[in-house]
C-alpha cells in the first residue's frame, strides 16, 4: 500500500484534484481560525449600537449585526468553534465506534449480538433528534454537543468496522495468526485493525462535514455555542430577522459555512478516490 | 474452408495511472468454419482480452494500437453500435468462466435466454419463454418449463453454466467463444459441461474457441491450440504436435507442469510403527441461519454435517492427500485439526497425545507443532505487513529464538522457501502469487512445526508456479522431516506428493489408502467417477491417428 | 407467496427495537436534573396535583417499577404533563403530526424525483462534463446546511418574487403542496446530494458487472441493458439507504420547521427543549424514532419485493 521511490513519485502525479484544493481550502479555514485577531482589528463580541446594521463598505467589509458587532470579525472567530466541532465531533465517534465495531465483529457471538441491538435502537431515532434530546438533557453548549454525537454517532463507525472485521476473521491471515496461538488483542490490533480502518479513514472526512452541519444547525436553533461567542450557524440566526433590510448578517457566515463544508468534502472525496484507486 | 474469424496483428494497451500496460502485442490467429480453436495460457498471457476483443468487449482505457480483427469479412473492431448489436448474439456469442455473477440475480433464467430474441428476433416474451424452455431442455436442464421460471441463485454452478451456455445460442450464432467455461466448476460438473458443449457443437455445427489454463481441458476439446504467453502468440499448431512436439520452450515447460505428468516424489522412507497424528472418528457440524429470531421461535437448528465420523492415521514423516469436490468437508477436517474450528466429537492425538479440541486449550508446544498453510495467496498475509514482519511476529510471539537471533533466522527461513533477501522489506501486497504463497511456507516453518496441513496451496497458483512450489513442498518434506497433510481438489497433485490419499465425499471418507491403490484401482464408485472426469492429458503417441480427429472422437466417453 | 409471510412476523421482532427505544427515553428523563414532578408541574403546584402525579407515574416507586409505569403509559397514550402548555403531552403531539408527515413524504418525494433525475443522466453520460458537474454540485452540496438553503429560498422565492407564502400550515392538501412546497424542496435538497451520489455510483459500479458484460455480449442494446437489469440492480442498496434518509429526512424537518415556522413536531421538540419542557421533547423523539422503525420495516418489505433472494 505504501511504498517510496518511483511509486510514490507516481501516487502524487495521480493525487485526485479534488484532494489537492479540498486540502487547500481546508487548510486555509485552519489558518483563518488561528491568525483570527491578526486578520482583523475588531473585537467579534464588542457591542455598538451606533454603528448597528451598517451595510458592507470600507470600514466594515461585511457590514454590522443589529447591535453593532464587526461582521467579518464574528465569521473569522467563529471558523475557530466550527472547526472544533468539525474535528471534536468526529473523534470521540470515531474512537467509541471502532472499539465497539471491532469487539463485536471479531468476537461475534452473543457479545456481537447484544452490541448490535444497542446500535439498531440507536439508529431507530433519528440522528439529528437524538443529539438534541441529549443535548435537552445536558443543556446547551459545546461540552454537550461532543458528548451528545459522540453517543449517537459511534454508530455510522462500528457499522463501518464490525462489517470489515466480520470478513477479516474468517480470512486466512486471521486464521494462520490464530493458527500460530497469537491472542485475540494481538489478532484484532495488529492484523484486523490496520485492515479494517480504510472505509473509517474515507468517511471520517464527509462525517465532519456532517458534523459542522450538525452543530451550526444547534447554533442557529439556540442549542449551540451561547451567545456572544460567534458561531456561523447562531450568527446566521442571529440575521434571519434582518433578511430583506440587512442581507449581509446572514449571508456571510453562510457562505463560510459552505466554503469550508466544501474544503472538507472535497478533501474527503479525494481521499476516498485515492485510497480505493489503491487497494 | 475459409476462415470465419481473423485477429491480425492485434496489439491492446490498457491505460492506467501507473502509465499504459501492454495487454496483447501484435497476436494473430485464426478459425476455420466448423472448427474447434484452443487459447492456453497463464494469468496476464492475453488470452481473455484476445477473445473479448473478437466481439470488441474491451473496457473502456483499453486502447488498441495496431491490428484488425475480421469476422466474415467485416472488420469489427470499425463496427458501429448497430453492427455491433447484430454481431453479438447473432453472429457470435460468448460464455464466461463465473456462471454465478455473469447472470442477472433478479430476473428469472427463463427470461434471461429469451431477451436477446426479443430484442433481436422482435419475438413476443410469450414466444420467447416457449423458446427459451425449449433450449434450456436441449442443454439437459430437467424440469425445464419450471426451471425457467427460477432465478439464478437457485440454481446449481452447473445448472447456471448450461443456462449461460442456453442465452448466449438463443439467436443461432455460428460462433462460440468460452471463456474457462468450467474452471469454477467442480471436476464431474466439468466433466458434464464439456460433454454438453461437445454434443450442441456437433448438432449446430458451432465454430468454437476455447479459452482455458487447462492443457487437459484444451486437449480433450479443441482441434489446434494457440499458445499464449505476456500478451504475445507463442506458437500454433494441431493439438496432437503441440503436445507431442511443442517448438517453444515455455510450452514444453508448461507441460511438464502438469501435475499428472509429474514424475511422483519417492516415497522410501523409513517407516515407524507409533502414528505420528491420528484422527479419531472426528464430527464436525455447521449451524447455518441461526438467528435471535429462530431462537425465539423455538425452530429446531438446521445441522450441516461438515465431517462425519472421520477416522485417519499417519506415520511420522508420511503424507496423506486429502480430496473431495467442494463441500466435501476436506478443508473443515484440516481447520478441526488446526484447531480453527470445534468439532463435535472425535479425538486428535500427536504422538500419543491427545490435543484439546478447542485451539486456546491446547499447549504451546502443541499449537507450534501443528501448523497449516492457507490456500489463497492474496488472503493468506495481512496486507498490512512487511514480509520481515510477516515472518518476526511468530519467532516473537512464540519465543522460537532470543530476539537478538531473529534477523539471522529470518534469513535462513527466505532461504529455505527459496526467496531472494531484497523481498524482506517489501509490502506483502507487492508480491506475486508464487512468492506470497512461499512466504506463508515460511512463516508456517518459522514455528518448527513437526505437521504441516497444506490446504489447497497451489490452486490459485499457474500451472507452471503451482509445479515450483510443489517441488520446494516434496523437498521441505524430505529436508525437515515433515509430516504432511495435503488437502486437494487435483488428484494430480496429490500424486505427486502423497503415499496416502483419502477420498471425501460429502462430509463421509469414501475411500482411503495407498495413493497407487486407490488412483489405479478404485473400489468405490465415487472414487472411479472423480478420476473419470479428470481431462485426460497423455502424450499421444505416434500411432497413426489424424490430427484434428482424434481428441474429440476420443474423449466422447460418457462420465 | 411464502416468501412474504414475514409481513406478519416481521412487526413481532420489532416489539425488542421498540422497547429499546423506550428504554432510553426513559433513561433520559431519569437523567433530567430536577424533580420530574416540578418539571411536569411547574414550581407552583399544589399538594394534591403533587400526590396525584407521583401515583400516576410511579414516581414513589423504585426505577425498574417506574419505567413499567412509563411503559403502560405510553401504550395507553399518556406521555406526562407539559408544563408550557398547562396540559397533557399527547393533546399537544397529536395535533402536529400532519404538517411533519406531510412535509417529510413531500420532501422523500421531491429528492427521489432529483436523485433519479441527476443520477441516471450522470451515469448513462458517464465520464463527460455532465457527469464531472453533477459529481461536483452532489460533493459540495452536501455541506450546505438546510437552513441557510432555506433561507436563501424564503430570500428568493418569497421576499423578493413574493411566490410562495413565507410560514405556515394550511387547511388543505392543495393548500399545503403551495405552502410545503419550499421546506419540502429544503430537506429534499438536503438528502439529494448523498442519495445522488450513491446511486450514481451504484450504476456505474452495475454496468461494469459481469452480468452486463454478458448482455453486451448478447448484443443487448445499452440502453436495454441499463432499463432492465442495471437500474433494478441498482435500486436495492438504495433502497437498504431508504431507510437511513427517511431518519435524515426526519433530522431536517426539525430545522426546516423552525425556518418556516410550520407548526409540525420539529417545532414542538426545539420548543419544549428551549422552555424545559421535558417531558414534551422525550414524547416527541420517542414518537420519530418509532416513525423510523414503521419506515424501515416499509423498506424491508420494498427489498422483499424487488430481491427475490432476500428471506426473511
Amino acid at each position: 500500500m505504501r511504498g517510496s521511490g518511483p511509486l510514490a513519485m507516481a501516487r502524487l502525479r495521480t493525487m485526485p484534484a479534488t484532494l489537492a484544493i479540498g486540502g487547500a481550502i481546508t487548510l486555509a479555514w485552519i489558518v483563518v481560525a488561528i491568525l483570527a485577531p491578526v486578520l482583523t482589528g475588531f473585537d467579534p463580541v464588542k457591542v455598538d449600537v451606533m454603528q448597528a446594521l451598517k451595510p458592507p463598505g470600507a470600514e466594515h467589509w461585511f457590514g454590522t449585526d443589529a447591535i453593532g458587532r464587526d461582521v467579518l470579525a464574528r465569521t473569522l472567530f467563529a471558523a475557530r468553534y466550527d472547526l472544533a466541532m468539525a474535528f471534536f465531533g468526529v473523534v470521540g465517534p470515531i474512537i467509541l465506534g471502532t472499539i465497539i465495531g471491532l469487539i463485536a465483529g471479531y468476537l461475534g457471538g452473543r457479545i456481537d449480538a447484544a452490541l448490535m441491538r444497542i446500535l439498531e435502537v440507536t439508529v431507530s431515532f433519528p440522528y439529528f433528534v437524538l443529539v438534541i434530546a441529549i443535548v435537552a438533557v445536558l443543556g446547551p453548549g459545546l461540552k454537550s454537543y461532543f458528548i451528545s454525537l459522540t453517543l449517537v454517532n459511534w454508530v455510522s463507525y462500528a457499522r463501518l468496522v464490525r462489517s470489515q472485521a466480520l470478513v477479516l476473521r474468517g480470512v486466512d491471515f486471521v486464521l494462520a495468526a490464530r493458527g500460530m496461538g497469537f491472542g485475540h488483542l494481538r489478532i484484532m490490533l495488529f492484523h484486523i485493525l490496520p485492515n479494517a480502518i480504510v472505509p473509517s479513514i474515507v468517511f471520517v472526512m464527509t462525517d465532519a462535514v456532517l458534523a459542522i452541519v450538525l452543530g451550526s444547525s444547534l447554533g442557529f436553533l439556540g442549542l449551540g455555542v451561547q451567545p456572544p461567542t460567534p458561531e456561523w450557524g447562531a450568527m446566521i440566526a442571529d440575521g434571519q430577522t434582518y433578511l430583506t433590510t440587512a442581507w449581509w448578517i446572514a449571508i456571510f457566515p453562510g457562505i463560510a459555512i459552505c466554503l469550508l463544508a466544501l474544503g472538507l468534502s472535497l478533501t474527503a472525496d479525494g481521499l476516498a478516490r485515492l485510497l480505493n484507486t489503491e487497494s | 474452408m475459409s476462415d470465419l474469424v481473423s485477429v491480425e496483428n492485434l496489439t491492446i494497451d490498457f491505460a492506467t495511472n501507473f502509465g499504459d500496460v501492454h495487454a496483447l502485442r501484435g497476436v494473430s490467429f485464426s478459425l476455420k468454419a466448423g472448427e474447434v480453436l484452443g487459447i492456453v495460457g497463464e494469468s496476464g498471457s492475453g488470452k481473455t482480452v484476445a477473445c473479448r476483443a473478437i466481439l470488441k468487449l474491451i473496457a473502456g482505457n483499453a486502447l488498441v494500437k495496431s491490428g484488425r480483427i475480421m469476422f466474415e469479412g467485416s472488420n469489427v473492431l470499425s463496427m458501429k453500435d448497430v453492427e455491433l448489436g447484430q454481431l453479438r448474439g447473432g453472429q457470435a456469442a460468448m460464455i464466461f468462466q463465473n456462471p454465478s455473477t455473469h447472470l442477472d440475480p433478479i430476473m428469472t433464467v427463463g427470461r434471461q435466454v429469451g431477451e436477446a430474441m426479443v430484442v433481436h428476433q422482435g419475438i413476443s416474451w410469450r414466444q420467447a419463454n416457449a423458446r427459451a424452455i425449449g433450449l434450456l431442455e436441449d442443454m439437459h436442464i430437467k424440469d425445464a418449463p419450471r426451471r425457467a421460471g427460477a432465478y439464478p441463485h437457485e440454481l446449481s454452478g452447473g445448472m447456471r453454466q448450461r443456462v449461460m451456455i442456453a442465452a448466449a445460442l438463443a439467436c443461432e450464432p455460428k460462433l462460440l467463444i468460452a471463456d474457462e467455461p468450467t474452471t469454477a466448476l467442480d471436476v464431474t460438473v466439468q466433466a458434464q459441461i464439456l460433454d454438453l458443449l461437445r454434443g450442441i457443437r456437433r448438432e449446430r455445427k458451432l465454430s468454437v474457441i476455447l479459452v482455458s489454463h487447462d492443457l487437459g481441458v484444451i486437449a480433450e476439446m479443441c482441434d489446434r491450440v494457440v499458445v499464449m504467453k505476456d500478451g504475445a502468440v507463442l506458437e500454433i499448431g494441431s493439438v496432437d504436435q503441440i503436445l507431442r512436439d511443442p517448438a517453444h520452450e515455455y510450452t514444453k515447460r508448461l507441460i511438464a507442469s502438469q501435475p499428472s505428468l509429474m514424475t511422483p516424489t519417492t516415497h522410501a522412507r523409513p517407516v515407524a510403527t507409533e502414528p505420528h497424528l491420528l484422527v479419531k472418528n472426528l464430527c464436525v457440524n455447521f449451524y447455518p441461519g441461526q438467528s435471535l429470531a429462530a431462537w425465539a421461535t423455538r425452530k429446531p437448528p438446521l445441522i450441516v454435517r461438515a465431517v462425519d465420523n472421520v477416522s485417519l492415521a499417519l506415520r511420522r514423516g508420511g503424507a496423506l492427500g486429502i480430496v473431495g469436490e467442494s463441500g466435501s468437508g476436506k478443508s473443515t477436517i484440516a481447520r478441526a485439526i488446526a484447531g480453527l474450528v470445534q468439532p463435535e466429537q472425535g479425538e486428535i492425538e500427536v504422538d500419543g497425545q491427545s490435543l484439546d479440541r478447542a485451539l486456546r486449550r491446547r499447549r504451546p508446544e502443541q499449537v507450534r507443532k501443528l501448523q497449516m498453510v492457507f490456500q489463497d495467496p492474496f488472503m493468506s498475509l495481512n496486507p498490512a505487513f512487511t514480509v520481515a514482519r510477516t515472518l518476526a511476529e511468530p519467532l516473537l510471539q512464540q519465543n522460537i529464538c532470543p530476539q537478538g537471533d531473529i534477523p539471522a533466522r529470518i534469513r535462513e527461513l527466505m532461504e529455505k522457501v527459496e526467496l531472494p533477501r531484497q523481498l524482506l522489506d517489501r509490502r506483502t501486497t507487492q508480491l506475486s502469487g508464487g512468492q506470497r504463497q512461499r512466504v506463508g511456507i515460511a512463516r508456517a516453518l518459522a514455528l518448527e512445526p513437526e505437521i504441516l496441513i497444506a490446504d489447497e496451496v497451489t490452486s490459485a497458483l499457474d500451472v507452471t508456479i503451482q509445479a515450483q512450489v510443489l517441488g520446494l513442498f516434496a523437498r521441505l518434506r524430505r529436508e525437515l522431516s515433515l509430516t504432511l497433510i495435503l488437502i486437494s481438489h487435483d488428484l494430480g497433485v496429490v500424486r505427486y506428493l502423497c503415499e496416502q490419499v483419502a477420498v471425501m465425499q460429502h462430509g463421509k471418507l469414501v475411500e482411503y489408502g495407498n495413493t497407487g491403490d486407490v488412483l489405479d484401482r478404485p473400489q468405490q464408485a465415487y472414487t472411479r467417477e472423480l478420476i473419470a472426469a479428470i481431462p485426460k492429458l497423455s502424450r499421444p503417441t505416434s500411432s497413426g491417428v489424424q490430427p484434428g480427429d482424434t481428441p474429440l472422437l476420443a474423449a466422447g466417453s460418457e462420465c | 407467496m411464502n416468501r412474504f409471510s414475514f409481513v406478519l412476523r416481521r412487526p413481532i421482532q420489532l416489539i425488542p427495537v421498540l422497547l429499546g427505544i423506550s428504554v432510553i427515553t426513559f433513561l433520559l428523563l431519569q437523567m433530567t436534573p430536577g424533580d420530574p414532578v416540578r418539571l411536569m408541574l411547574g414550581p407552583k403546584a399544589s399538594q394534591e396535583a403533587i400526590e396525584f402525579v407521583r401515583a400516576r407515574y410511579g414516581l414513589d416507586q423504585p426505577v425498574p417499577v417506574q419505567y413499567f409505569y412509563y411503559v403502560m403509559n405510553c401504550l395507553r397514550g399518556d406521555f406526562g404533563q407539559s408544563i408550557a402548555f398547562r396540559g397533557p403531552v399527547s393533546g399537544v403531539i397529536v395535533a402536529r403530526i400532519a404538517p411533519t408527515v406531510f412535509l417529510i413524504l413531500y420532501g422523500l418525494v421531491i429528492s427521489l424525483l432529483l436523485t433519479f433525475a441527476l443520477a441516471v443522466t450522470a451515469a448513462r453520460q458517464r465520464g463527460r462534463w455532465i457527469d464531472h458537474l453533477i459529481r461536483l454540485v452532489c460533493v459540495a452540496g452536501v455541506g450546505v446546511p438546510s437552513y441557510f438553503v432555506g433561507l436563501l429560498l424564503i430570500m428568493g422565492f418569497c421576499l423578493r418574487l413574493k411566490i410562495f407564502p413565507v410560514s405556515g400550515y394550511g387547511p388543505t392538501f392543495i393548500n399545503n403542496l403551495g405552502h410545503l412546497f419550499l421546506p419540502a424542496l429544503t430537506i429534499g435538497i438536503g438528502v439529494t446530494p448523498i442519495l445522488a451520489r450513491n446511486l450514481r455510483a451504484t450504476f456505474i459500479q452495475q454496468l461494469d458487472k459481469d452480468y452486463a458484460i454478458a448482455c453486451r455480449s448478447r448484443g443487448l442494446p445499452e440502453s436495454y441493458i441499463f432499463s432492465r437489469h442495471v437500474f433494478w440492480n441498482s435500486l436495492l442498496p438504495t433502497v437498504n439507504l431508504l431507510g437511513v434518509v427517511v431518519a435524515f429526512l426526519i433530522g431536517g424537518t426539525v430545522v426546516v420547521e423552525n425556518v418556516f415556522n410550520i407548526p409540525g413536531l420539529g417545532n414542538l421538540l426545539i420548543r419544549g427543549v428551549l422552555t424545559h419542557d421535558q417531558f414534551v421533547v422525550q414524547a416527541v423523539a420517542l414518537l420519530l424514532a418509532v416513525g423510523v422503525v414503521i419506515s424501515n420495516f416499509a423498506v424491508d418489505i420494498l427489498t422483499a419485493i424487488l430481491d427475490p433472494r432476500v428471506e426473511l
